[in-house]
């Protein structure tokens, strides 16, 4: 195929993946509407919680309460249904995203993030990916409401606002290491973000389940999610592994690749410095949670400051500041 | 169990210490350096970095792009000098910024010694005796035997199959693995030390400068002949610059021609002659982006390029009064590049030309515009000054401004100002016989940076031990495993136990298969909590 015939594919399979995502996100959507729905008040639920916060201060954040939700309960099959089918959506409009990133690239022939438009297809593609991998492995379900609506509103901005046709580069974005460069920042970005989303879960959970023990009572949508511990544990995996990899992705890569490109491993462009401000606080994030008084909801807050601090050093520096990291046609 | 937490405890150093003490000095400062190497403060400091290193990318910096601080300067009079006094110009040279990361380097270094000798006491520690407590545990197992036989072998063999130490006690054995995470930590935080040390030692001891050189022209490198040139602290001079010189023979470029981008650079490379000592061989080098000519320490750069106009003055004497290549910079994407041209040694009157250089020059409704940054149709478009000739005062003098206060615009006839148009090879005259100028041709100039960053190996090696201890840190997962009999109302119970620290990690799985193994096929499990 010549590379125009490749650049049509990629602009009909983002559209497609944004409206398939958008799918996945109404049937994620409908599952907590059909939660929401359904108050419950049984004693049960409380004397769960209240073993689940004991077990947590038994073992004093060091043992942990296993992955499984505290508050199993005979949900609704069309709950269930929803979820599962908003799950097989994503897959498809995974398939079809990575079809248009790839081609992407094909018609442009280059990796393709040489521009505002293409790293955010390819950034959102890392949330899918990120999200898809670990779905299974730390029960993610959950997470689908979310995730989709990350994805399908980035794809869909970048396809109504960001589009460049496909081109070639400029000479300094030539280099493997921006190959490894972008796509350590991109994985670990996806990263970011799906813990940035487990983490506000985690806030509301956390609230709910204080409220049931002062006596109050919890929607089932929120039942269905994992315990907070469970939670506070799943956004620790995730983020420990994007930790070391934006570490490996900004302070390696990056600098290697600014030194080939423009001279100078650091010149505290704004590019670099958001990059190294949103390294610190995931390192603070780390600290925050074998710090006493800081675990739980602190570290929650922190994980959630990150994950803007990272969005900001990809939209608001490329948007509002100008640096040599300005990219060919934003 | 409180006794795993009481190990993290001590490992991560003092516990936050209360209230100051009543002490003399020696009290008060060890009071101090214990607040100073806590964890809550490196969180505190942590913190302050991120936030300290904002500023930097909001307001413009004079070691990135001085004239912008120049401009705000200009534009905000009661603010410009405020952030002047708070060093928010050069923030990671400011004495507050560089307060808190010395402050974070020394409250590192303060917690992973102690650390370090703590963990090394640990290493020949055994495993700990079962608390007494099993079923407390997050990972619990029991089942009954007739007798106890040689469970506690077969318990010991399975646990150090799976990588366990072992200690055997009275009627139990405790077991523990993943010492390396806190071997891994301790690696992070001590590579992150050689990595600043690595880092602080190319800032002290390196230096950076920039050059214009004309194709065809030549560099040789000390400091005199930089543009611009910034030296480490600890820079001495010309003797810490290597000896090498090189000629820039040949300068190409292509840029995009058709399609959404056209006009954006595709390539560039120059061809380099250059001899690393003055009497080394002269060898040849490619120079691109991306591609660095490295020599003895020292990294050529190709950073930027543009136009230089061949141009010859003639005054009103008929004497060249300028001639040779004027380097102009250029002012958009599409290179229509401003320069000037001084002849300040032409008689009767000095004569200075100022305009624009257009590569591929279209007059347009708003003048001259350059439509395409190759050199398609390449035209010089200037005005010229005349006046009486200046003492020499030794000032520098920018080479790309024409200072106008003791000089004045050649006019028309009919009272325009005098402007002209050349294409390569044609001449215009000066109004009132003041001479010539004829515009030869033009070469093209490369912008070459020339840098040294010692400790960058050191940096980089730093680094890198860094992410291996934090894969260490983060992805070793300490667990400590008992398995204990004894008599219950005569029988005989076997308990197997365990507690995971951090995040749950398949403790249940574990302890399961464990038991699997140790119990003879008939009898019964029970499972708490
Ligand atoms: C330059 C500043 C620092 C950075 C970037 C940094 C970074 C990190 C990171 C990424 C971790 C996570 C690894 C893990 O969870 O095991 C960590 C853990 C840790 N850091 Fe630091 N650190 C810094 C300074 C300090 C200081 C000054 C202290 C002393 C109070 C300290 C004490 C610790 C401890 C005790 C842990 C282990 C936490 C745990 O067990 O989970 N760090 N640090």
């Amino acid at each position: 195929m010549s590379p125009e015939t490749y650049a049509q594919v990629s602009n009909l399979l983002i559209p497609t993946a944004t409206v398939i995502y958008a799918l996945a996100m109404v049937s994620h959507a409908m599952e907590w509407a059909l939660g929401r729905a359904a108050v419950a008040k049984t004693a049960a639920v409380k004397e769960e919680v209240l073993v689940a916060s004991d077990g947590a201060t038994v073992s004093g954040g060091v043992g942990d309460v296993p992955d499984a939700p505290t508050v199993e309960e005979p949900a609704s099959e069309r709950l269930d249904a929803a979820s599962r089918i908003g799950l097989l959506l994503t897959w498809l409009g995974f398939v079809l995203h990575l079809g248009g990133v790839v081609t992407r690239g094909l018609a442009a022939e280059r990796v393709p993030w040489g521009n505002m438009y293409e790293f955010s297809i390819t950034a959102s593609l890392a949330v899918s990916i990120v999200y898809l991998i670990f779905v299974q492995r730390y029960k993610l379900q959950y997470l689908g409401l979310g995730v989709t609506f990350v994805v399908a509103a980035v794809l869909g901005l970048a396809a109504l606002a960001l589009y460049t046709p496909a081109g070639p580069l400029v000479p300094a974005l030539h280099s493997y290491w921006l190959v490894i460069h972008v796509s350590a920042a991109a994985i670990s970005g996806g990263a970011f973000t799906v813990g940035g989303l487990v983490s506000v879960l985690y806030l509301v959970k956390a609230r709910a389940e204080r409220r049931v023990l002062a006596g109050g009572t919890m929607s089932a949508s929120l039942r269905r999610l994992p315990s907070a511990e469970a939670m506070d544990g799943t956004a620790y995996k995730v983020l420990a592994f994007a930790f070391p990899l934006w570490t490996f992705g900004v302070l390696v890569a990056g600098p290697i690749w600014a030194e080939h490109a423009w001279g100078r491993y650091w010149g505290w462009d704004p590019k670099e410095v958001w990059s190294l401000v949103t390294w610190v606080v995931y390192a603070a994030y780390l600290h925050a949670r074998a710090t006493a008084g800081w675990r739980g909801r602190r570290a929650a807050t922190i994980a959630i400051v990150g994950w803007f601090v990272f969005i900001f050093n990809f939209v608001g520096v490329n948007l509002l500041v100008s640096g040599l990291h300005s990219y060919a046609g934003v | 169990m409180s006794e795993v937490k009481d190990r993290i405890a001590a490992a991560s150093g003092p516990e936050e210490p209360s209230g100051p003490p009543a002490l003399g000095l020696v009290g008060w400062l060890r009071w101090t350096w214990r607040q100073l190497t806590s964890m809550k403060t490196a969180l505190v400091l942590l913190f302050l970095l991120a936030l300290g290193a904002v500023p930097g990318s909001l307001v413009p910096q004079t070691p990135i792009d001085p004239i912008k601080v120049s401009d705000f300067l200009e534009a905000h009079k009661t603010l410009g000098p405020l952030y002047d006094k708070l060093g928010l110009f050069d923030v990671y040279k400011s004495a507050w910024f560089s307060a808190i990361y010395l402050l974070l380097f020394i409250s590192l270094i303060g917690c992973v010694v102690p650390r370090l000798s703590v963990y090394l006491k640990g290493l020949r520690a055994r495993p700990p005796k079962p608390p007494r407590n099993l079923n407390r545990l997050p990972g619990y197992q029991r089942f009954e035997l007739s007798e106890a036989g040689d469970v506690l072998e077969v318990a010991t063999r399975e646990l150090r199959k799976r990588r366990f130490r072992v200690e055997a006690y009275d009627g139990a054995v405790g077991a523990e693995r993943g010492y390396l995470r806190e071997a891994g930590n301790l690696l992070f935080h001590f590579s992150l030390i050689l990595a600043l040390v690595g880092v602080a030692w190319g800032s002290l001891f390196g230096y950076r400068g920039s050059v214009l050189v004309v194709v065809g022209n030549g560099f040789s490198n000390s400091v005199a002949q930089y543009d611009d040139f910034t030296p480490g602290r600890a820079f001495s001079g010309d003797d810490d610059l290597p000896p090498f010189s090189l000629t820039v023979k040949d300068f190409e470029v292509k840029f995009q021609e058709d399609g959404p981008q056209k006009g954006a650079a595709r390539e560039f490379k120059a061809q380099l002659d250059y001899q690393e000592t003055p009497d080394a061989p002269e060898k040849s080098y490619e120079l691109q982006v991306n591609h660095p000519l490295k020599l003895d320490g020292s990294s050529v750069y190709l950073l930027g390029h543009g136009y230089a106009p061949r141009v010859t003055v003639r005054d009103g004497q008929g004497n060249v009064a300028f001639s040779g290549p004027a380097p102009f910079l250029p002012q958009d994407s599409n290179f229509a590049s401003f320069g000037v041209i001084k002849a300040p040694d032409a008689r009767p009157e000095t004569l200075g030309f100022e305009g624009f250089f257009l590569p591929t020059a279209f007059i347009g409704e708003n003048g001259p515009v350059s439509m395409f940054p190759d050199d398609l149709n390449p035209a010089l478009v200037m005005t010229g000054y005349y006046g009486r000739p200046q003492p020499e005062t030794g000032k520098p003098e920018s080479v790309y401004q024409l200072d106008k206060s003791k000089l004045t615009q050649f006019e028309q006839k009919n009272g325009d100002k005098w402007r002209l148009q050349l294409a390569p090879g044609q001449s215009a005259q000066l109004p009132d016989k003041a001479g010539s100028i004829t515009f030869d041709g033009y070469s093209r100039w490369v912008k070459l940076q020339i840098s040294h960053t010692p400790g960058t190996g050191l940096a980089l090696a730093g680094i890198s031990l860094a992410i291996l201890g934090l894969m260490g840190s983060l992805f070793v997962h300490p667990r400590r495993t008992w398995v204990r009999v004894r008599e219950e109302d005569g029988r005989t119970v076997v308990e197997v136990a365990g507690l995971d620290r951090g995040p749950e990690r398949g403790l249940g799985d574990e302890i399961q298969a464990i038991t699997t193994a140790l119990k003879p096929a008939s009898s019964s499990t029970q499972e708490q909590p």
